[in-house]
């Protein structure tokens, strides 16, 4: 559990989001912030929105009302400094290319080459997620597991602030999932992770607060954002997330500024 | 054998060297373009866009003739409509992924059927053949500087914008993220295989045009491990294609354009053949 503090500052906000696609109600009224450091889950069902919040942070959707702010500027001018890790079902596994060569692009910038001093963080990020001895394999000769780990690693490569995660462990094998939530422990307190998962149920021991998609809005189209409350499950016999787990309790609505308010009062808690 | 190894040094027959020359120079665009066209699926786009350059080439031969705009060459046209034909396709691509199926058979189609009509009103201008297949032999030393000029501006793009080509193709939505203007760069793309594409098919036609950009780096996939060794392999292909379908076609005295494109379909479906035997070999060992 993160130990949040009034001084850490904000690092993600919504205000008052709402978007749709054509006419297609998607969002409204989202209101959310997320601390630096914080290891934030987002839940919801299929369908209900949360890869367009991610879309939305990473400035590759704009919304039609309402106002993001990430690091304290637009979207699109913080994502040199977000690390993102797509859901991608849809890569071409005949595309020829190694393992390094994926990790490489997360030093992409712009329109620029890559830099000598590129290859140290290359190395660094590999290591981080302990793909080093894959890093001359073809990335199309790897397991789904493997593939969503040197994904993980192309996104630390950049070595972000915030770290977005569309649901990491899709099609992920225990032990990749393990070594994948093991790598996320370690950075947890430096970097703000934002994952995304369809499992509505439980989330990650590491998780310090749920934020929800799927409550519908007062007119029953688009979706609002909740928080809620977790408890850890102590002796889980659910092989997710490494094996720690916190259950995720839905009929627990927090109110937006629970964590500040927490943090204020001096409670201590998962919030 | 030798008999073409000779004619190729007989002072005598220029044009032969020249289809060599031209084989070289085109070998390049085939290799660099046609792993750029390969590893983002746009063969289809590509094979549009070249069908509708008829369309240009019509029209320039209509106007030239009927001297409303005296001159003007068939090139002229069809590189207006290849960058037409690709803008369209392209944007739509972009803004309505959804519709582009119907986009890229509608301008294949509309192109076409405009060339047919334009032509059918152009006395003398009825042999499509030479549209569809070409003659490298008929290039000339212009045509060559043409080519090498056109060889150096997708080598130095390719080279400076390679990171940005390489990840907008594996992944867009990542390369977006991480700053590449996607979009620009799928036109730039679009924009400059339309190009390649009408002056290649303006001196080997049509169908070697496409199966050039397809076969080679087709070929090619089989030995390379990444997008630079994909477009190396395709460069060395096409040259072997050519080299041989020049070769054959001389000693045999049958069509280049179609004898290239046999040698290159004949290779490419026995490395594909080869490649799943060595696979099925490897599955039953395990």
């Amino acid at each position: 559990m993160v130990s949040r503090g009034i001084q850490k500052d904000i690092v993600i906000q919504f205000e008052g989001v709402a978007f749709s696609y054509g006419s297609i109600a998607v969002l409204e009224n989202v209101h959310f912030h997320i601390h630096r450091g914080e290891f934030i889950a987002l839940v919801g069902p299929n369908g209900a929105g949360k890869s367009t919040v991610l879309k939305l942070l990473l400035g590759l959707e704009k919304p039609n009302t309402g106002r993001i702010h990430v690091l304290g500027m637009d979207p699109e001018d913080a994502r040199a400094r977000i690390g993102y890790i797509p859901q991608h079902a849809d890569l071409d596994p005949s595309f020829p290319i190694s393992v390094w060569e994926v990790v490489r692009m997360g030093r992409l910038r712009g329109l620029q080459r890559f830099r000598p001093e590129d290859k140290e963080a290359i190395a660094r990020a590999l290591a981080q997620v302990e793909v080093e001895d894959l890093a001359s394999r073809s990335f199309s000769a790897l397991s789904g597991g493997q593939r969503r780990r040197v994904l993980v690693a192309r996104a630390l490569a950049a070595e972000p602030e915030i770290l977005v995660m569309d649901e990491p462990t899709t099609n992920m094998d225990a032990e990749s999932e393990t070594r994948l939530y093991k790598t996320l422990g370690n950075l947890k307190g430096n970097t703000t992770i934002l994952i995304v998962t369809h499992d509505t149920e439980f989330v990650s021991a590491l998780t310090d607060r749920v934020l929800c998609v799927g409550k519908r809005s007062t007119d029953g189209k688009a979706h609002a954002l909740v928080q809620h409350r977790t408890v850890q499950v102590p002796e889980s016999p659910l092989d997710l997330y490494g094996g720690q787990v916190a259950k995720v309790l839905h009929e627990e609505t927090l109110p937006e500024d629970s964590c500040c308010i927490e943090v204020r009062s001096g409670v201590e808690g998962k919030v | 054998m030798r008999g073409f190894f000779n004619a190729l040094l007989d002072p005598s027959l220029p044009f032969l060297r020249n289809a060599l020359y031209a084989g070289i120079l085109s070998s390049i665009l085939f290799g660099v373009v046609g792993a750029v066209v390969t590893v983002r699926r746009i063969a289809g786009l590509a094979g549009s866009i070249s069908h509708a350059v008829l369309g240009g080439i019509g029209l320039s031969l209509f106007l030239s003739v009927h001297k409303i705009v005296p001159g003007m060459s068939p090139l002229t046209g069809a590189l207006g409509f290849a960058i037409l034909s690709a803008l369209i396709i392209g944007l739509v691509s972009l803004k309505a992924k959804q519709r582009v199926d119907t986009a890229i058979n509608a301008i294949w189609a509309i192109g076409m059927s405009l060339g047919v009509l334009f032509l059918a009103k152009t006395p003398g201008y009825t042999d499509l053949m030479s549209y569809l297949f070409g003659n490298i032999l008929f290039i000339s030393t212009q045509n060559l500087v043409l080519l090498a000029i056109l060889d150096v501006g997708i080598l130095f793009l390719a080279y400076r914008f390679y990171p940005q080509l390489e990840a907008s193709a594996f992944d867009e939505e990542f390369a977006k993220v991480r700053g590449v203007p996607t979009e620009v760069l799928f036109l730039v793309i679009l924009v400059l295989t339309a190009v390649a594409v009408v002056l290649l098919q303006t001196f080997i036609g049509l169908v070697m045009v496409i199966a050039m950009l397809t076969l080679p780096p087709g070929t090619a996939s089989h030995l390379s491990r990444n997008l630079v060794s994909l477009m190396v392999w395709g460069v060395v292909f096409s040259f072997l294609f050519t080299f041989g379908g020049l070769a054959l076609s001389w000693i045999y005295d049958l069509p280049t354009g179609a004898m290239v494109v046999v040698v290159a379909g004949a290779v490419y479906l026995v490395g594909t053949g080869v490649k799943a035997l060595r696979l099925k070999g490897k599955f039953q060992k395990n």
